[in-house]
């Protein structure tokens, strides 16, 4: 496992094109291009303010930068540096900015949801979407890009919208059966929309794309909802993440729950692995320092860690919520599946320093990793069955289904992984610290241990 | 006459035990009273005959024979008669005073049991007295509890109506609560609508978009109007997609159920297989029950066919047929299993069983030895502190010792049977020995008879030769004597040690080996009170037992030692002279 050199970056602003040859990272108002394999610098845009916002176009040929203080969008062509574009939404303001599917259009969404243009570079036409619903996840494209599913409300009803990308055509418009609609999403393959209430619900809707219900799902009632929704990659299955603690997985030919994962504090029966991160003090372990490689020796005043293997019983410590808190830290926040729809990673908000690895094959819990501080960010690699993740430290965690391995940033001055960012082949991840960045190249040919 | 006395002796004994005391009392209270408080004075020589009269009359009433009749009339008394009279008088008075000493009594251990029953009522009473007292306490607790209950009730009744209260103004405020935030985001939705309005109507600071120069469409197409042939041609495009979607699904499920359509043919071929063997095999054994066995190789024939048909076909009819094959031919595959599932069971509970019992018994008699050393214990925790707490307590103690007593005593009498059979054979050596005493007296008898005449005869025919030779021959006899008397003894000490050897020893070793051993256990379990300081009563008791039985076992434990020290054989003849002493 290698590292690259340490580059600096803002507001975690730093993507790689959806092509995966180049990088782009915003540093204050500046936007820089490199070349991922290289590390060069290709192209330098200097935007008018500090860039809040940044997302390339779906065929890597534009960059869009926002600037929500001032309600300005920028777009930068990497073919014709030259060419620019800007956008000002005046003082209605503006809180979102994405591109279209197309990569030849831009949303932008006001201040107050009281609207959303959209912008066609080509004709330099705009047009309006009156009435979009503020909530979790009011907008989602379908994954081929043919079709935009949006949370509307009117009259203090809430009302789905699917337009057509192509043309903004409005393709269906119905009422949900919803108290108030918190988030919607397509399923991979784009024929199914999931919909689900707030928290105070538990109501999951399933929409076909021509409008009609395909089933209603609730698993309870009077305490809180739905916290989270994930499709699997394969569309076969849908898991919801609730505040009781559970996971429920539904199915893509009865939409009924097919099997339900509990998060218990208390494991004491399972066929899972259990590991548990282990820090140690580097001047216990000195000996052990000469079979590490040589960047350890940098790292020397950072603490070591790694996973070791927990017989059980295992008690994961829980840091009870605040009932009188509203969004209490209770429940499965963050469901993600793997590539290739086999595992099922979840974080429970109460237990901050878990990950649990779920098996969709066995429908059985297959790993739980536990660490020292709570987990900021994982997710799957895009090709393997492999999940990073990190914890705010210098450390990056990798979990693949042949084992664990934690390995330390070799940064001087310390990096603290904030997220990452996978490459979309797999190789690679980037690592994004408060105000720094680095690339870690996975060993593609040998498996990693430690 | 003594024997008149006698019967009435025996009627006036049935009155006695028919009449009640007091009666009794009372009639034969007359005439003791009579005797203390009359005068001497009764009779003088001058009323003689009116008090001869007077007593006459006086015995006849207490009904004995006259003692004198006016008839008579002659002063002369008729002694006898009144010495009859007399005698009957004293012997009544006689009765009458243990009669008397009964009754006192009879009447003492009434009045005590009076005594005794005024206590126990007395007693009662005051408990009759507490239990009301009682009584009354748990009425009174009783009330206040109702009184609490009460309470309790009430303020569950008020708690319900609380709840209610509370429910309903939940409901009414969620009600006016959604009301509320209806109106609010109505007014919401009515502001953005304004503020939209004014923020396009601005003019300074408008919405605006800047381009260099417009750029191609991603795919290269020109963008079209919208037109109804552009809407009908999204709604197709989205129904293809959708159908595409329930295409490949289906496909999917075609799969699938091919899929499974295989399994269970290769299911169905296997069972056929396992069947089809399994019934070769009964063919042979079942000739007799051709009828049946025809009908079902007629279905399995057909099952055979279909499952070649439905390998191609894949109509409705097809498949039922497949699946009612295979539901016919798992039907008997299950019935098969089940069968041999049963015999298995079967002959595996007939084999387990005997070890269940095995076991059960073992159990059993673990469990019983567990309570017997239980008890074991028990006995002599409390054996313990009873030493401990009251060392002088004999009585308890010596009933607690009654139990080692028993098995002592037990042991003992093993002891003794052997011990018996010893002392007969001893007995008989005894009488052996004597006899063989006997014998030699005899012997010595003849033999000094027999001297006498050979002395004689060397008296008779002495002759200056003989002289030189005399000397020798008496010593040889005394030699000869020495020997026998020598000889004879370890002859008789001989045989006991043969018979110990033989008979004797293997019994008595037995005896002390279990005597040995059961000593040792009581000694382990601490049953056996240790010498010295332990329970002095007990020890007596059982001393003195010992001493009963001392005669015969005094030799015991003595010989035990030896036996276990070394197998001596003179050591062991040595005891056994001490016993045939005895």
């Amino acid at each position: 496992m290698n590292f690259s050199e340490v580059f600096k970056q803002s507001n975690q602003l730093c993507k790689v094109s959806p092509d995966g040859k180049y990088l782009a990272t915003c540093v204050q108002y500046r936007l820089v291009v490199r070349d991922v394999s290289s590390l060069q610098i290709l192209q330098l845009y200097t935007c008018l303010d500090q860039i809040s916002h940044m997302e390339w176009s779906s065929d890597s040929l534009f960059i869009l930068c926002a600037m929500y203080k001032r309600g300005l969008v920028q777009v930068w062509s990497l073919e014709q540096p030259d060419w620019h574009c800007k956008i000002d939404e005046g003082s209605i303001g503006l809180v979102s900015s994405r591109w279209s599917p197309d990569g030849r259009h831009i949303l932008n969404t006001t201040e107050f949801h009281l609207r959303i243009t959209v912008w066609s570079l080509c004709t330099k036409a705009v047009s309006y979407i009156k009435y979009p619903k503020a909530c979790q996840k009011g907008i989602d494209f379908s994954r081929d890009g043919c079709y935009l599913a949006l949370a509307e409300r009117r009259d203090c009803k809430d009302y789905v919208s699917i337009f057509v990308c192509d043309d903004w055509h409005l393709l269906r418009h119905f009422e949900t059966e919803t108290q108030d609609l918190a988030g919607l999403e397509w399923s991979p393959n784009g024929c199914v929309l999931a919909v689900w209430d707030s928290c105070l619900e538990y109501k999951v809707l399933l929409y076909s794309l021509d409008g009609r219900l395909l089933s209603t799902y609730s698993a309870y009632e009077w305490s809180l909802g739905v916290k989270s929704v994930s499709w699997s990659p394969s569309s076969q299955f849908l898991a919801i993440g609730s505040y009781d603690e559970k996971v429920r997985i539904l199915n893509h030919i009865t939409w009924k729950k097919i099997v339900q994962f509990d998060h218990p504090a208390a494991i004491d029966n399972t066929k899972a692995t259990v590991y548990k991160e282990v820090e140690r003090r580097p001047a216990v372990v000195s000996e052990e320092l000469s079979l590490h490689n040589i960047t350890m020796v940098s790292t020397l005043f950072n603490t070591q860690s790694k996973y070791e293997i927990c017989s059980l019983p295992v008690q994961i410590p829980v840091v009870k919520p605040d009932p009188d808190r509203a969004n209490p830290k209770i429940g499965v926040s963050v469901l993600a599946f793997s590539s290739d729809s086999r595992y099922l990673a979840t974080k429970n908000d109460n237990m901050a320093t878990a990950v649990w690895v779920w098996d969709m094959q066995k429908m059985s819990l297959e790993a739980l990793l536990e660490h020292t501080s709570a987990v900021r960010c994982f997710l799957w690699d895009p090709r393997r069955p492999r999940l990073a993740l990190c914890t705010g430290n210098s450390k990056l965690y990798l979990w693949s289904p042949g084992g664990c391995v934690s390995v330390q940033v070799p940064v001087e001055g310390g990096f603290q992984v904030q997220s990452l960012n996978w490459h979309c082949s797999g190789d690679s991840v980037i690592l994004l610290g408060k105000e720094q960045l680095c690339l870690c190249y996975m060993d593609t040919d040998q498996e990693e241990n430690s | 006459m003594p024997e008149s006395s006698q019967v009435k002796d025996a009627r006036r004994c049935s009155v006695e035990c028919r009449t009640p005391p007091l009666r009794q009392f009372s009639q034969l209270s007359l005439p003791l009273h009579r005797n203390s408080h009359r005068p001497s004075t009764f009779c003088t020589e001058h009323n003689l005959q009116e008090c001869l009269s007077h007593i006459s009359q006086e015995v006849s009433v207490l009904g004995l024979s006259p003692i004198w009749s006016e008839s008579d009339s002659d002063s002369q008394l008729n002694v006898v008669a009144v010495l009859n009279c007399m005698y009957d008088l004293i012997q009544l008075h006689h009765r009458s005073l243990r009669t008397l000493e009964n009754m006192e009594m009879e009447h003492l251990k009434l009045s005590s049991n009076v005594d005794y029953l005024k206590i126990n009522n007395t007693h009662l009473k005051e408990e009759v007295e507490l239990s009301k007292r009682q009584n009354t306490g748990l009425l009174e607790r009783e009330r206040q509890l109702q009184l609490k209950l009460k309470s309790l009730q009430n303020c569950l009744k008020n708690e319900k109506e609380e709840v209610q209260k509370l429910q309903n103004i939940i409901s009414s405020r969620a009600c006016q609560y959604n009301h509320e935030m209806k109106r609010r985001e109505r007014e919401f939705s009515k502001l953005r609508e304004r503020l939209n309005q004014l923020l396009t109507d601005k003019k300074e600071r408008k919405q605006a978009i800047d381009v260099l120069n417009n750029i191609g469409r991603a795919d290269g197409k020109r963008s079209v109007w919208k037109t109804e042939k552009t809407e009908a041609k999204h709604e197709g495009e989205m129904y293809r997609t959708l159908l595409s979607d329930y295409d490949m699904r289906q496909r999917e499920l075609v799969l699938e159920n091919a899929e499974l359509r295989t399994v269970m043919q290769q299911m169905k071929k296997e069972m056929v297989s396992i069947l089809k063997s399994r019934k070769l095999a009964l063919k042979g054994e079942k000739q007799e029950l051709n009828g049946v066995q025809a009908i079902s190789d007629d279905e399995d024939e057909e099952v055979f066919d279909s499952s070649k048909e439905s390998l191609e076909l894949y109509c409705i009819h097809a498949r039922e047929k497949l699946t009612n094959s295979i539901r016919l031919q798992w039907r008997r595959l299950k019935s098969h299993v089940e069968r041999l599932d049963s015999q298995v069971s079967l002959t595996q509970m007939s084999e387990p069983k005997n070890d269940d019992e095995s076991h059960e018994e073992e159990m059993d008699r673990l469990k019983m030895e567990i309570q017997q050393c239980k008890e074991f214990i028990q006995t002599q925790q409390q054996l313990l502190q009873k030493q401990l707490s009251c060392p002088c307590d004999e009585d308890s103690a010596s009933l607690q010792n009654d139990g080692y007593m028993l098995q002592e005593k037990k042991r003992l009498g093993e002891e003794w049977t052997s011990l018996e059979d010893q002392r007969k054979i001893f007995e008989r050596e005894r009488r052996n020995f004597t006899e063989a005493a006997i014998r030699l007296s005899h012997e010595r008898k003849i033999f000094e008879e027999d001297r006498a005449t050979w002395l004689k005869q060397q008296f008779l025919c002495m002759n200056p030769f003989g002289n030189s030779k005399q000397p020798l021959l008496p010593k040889s006899a005394s030699a000869s004597l020495i020997t026998e008397t020598e000889v004879s003894p370890p002859k008789a000490t001989e045989t006991p040690n043969e018979w110990q050897s033989d008979l004797a020893s293997p019994i008595p070793r037995s005896v002390a080996l279990t005597s040995s051993s059961i000593a040792d256990l009581e000694y382990a379990l601490c049953l056996i009170p240790e010498n010295g300081v332990s329970c002095s009563s007990s020890k007596h008791r059982k001393s003195a037992h010992v001493e009963e039985l001392s005669p015969l076992c005094e030799n015991v434990p003595l010989r035990r030692k030896q036996w276990r020290e070394s197998g001596d054989l003179s050591s062991h003849s040595l005891t056994q002279e001490k016993n045939s002493t005895i």
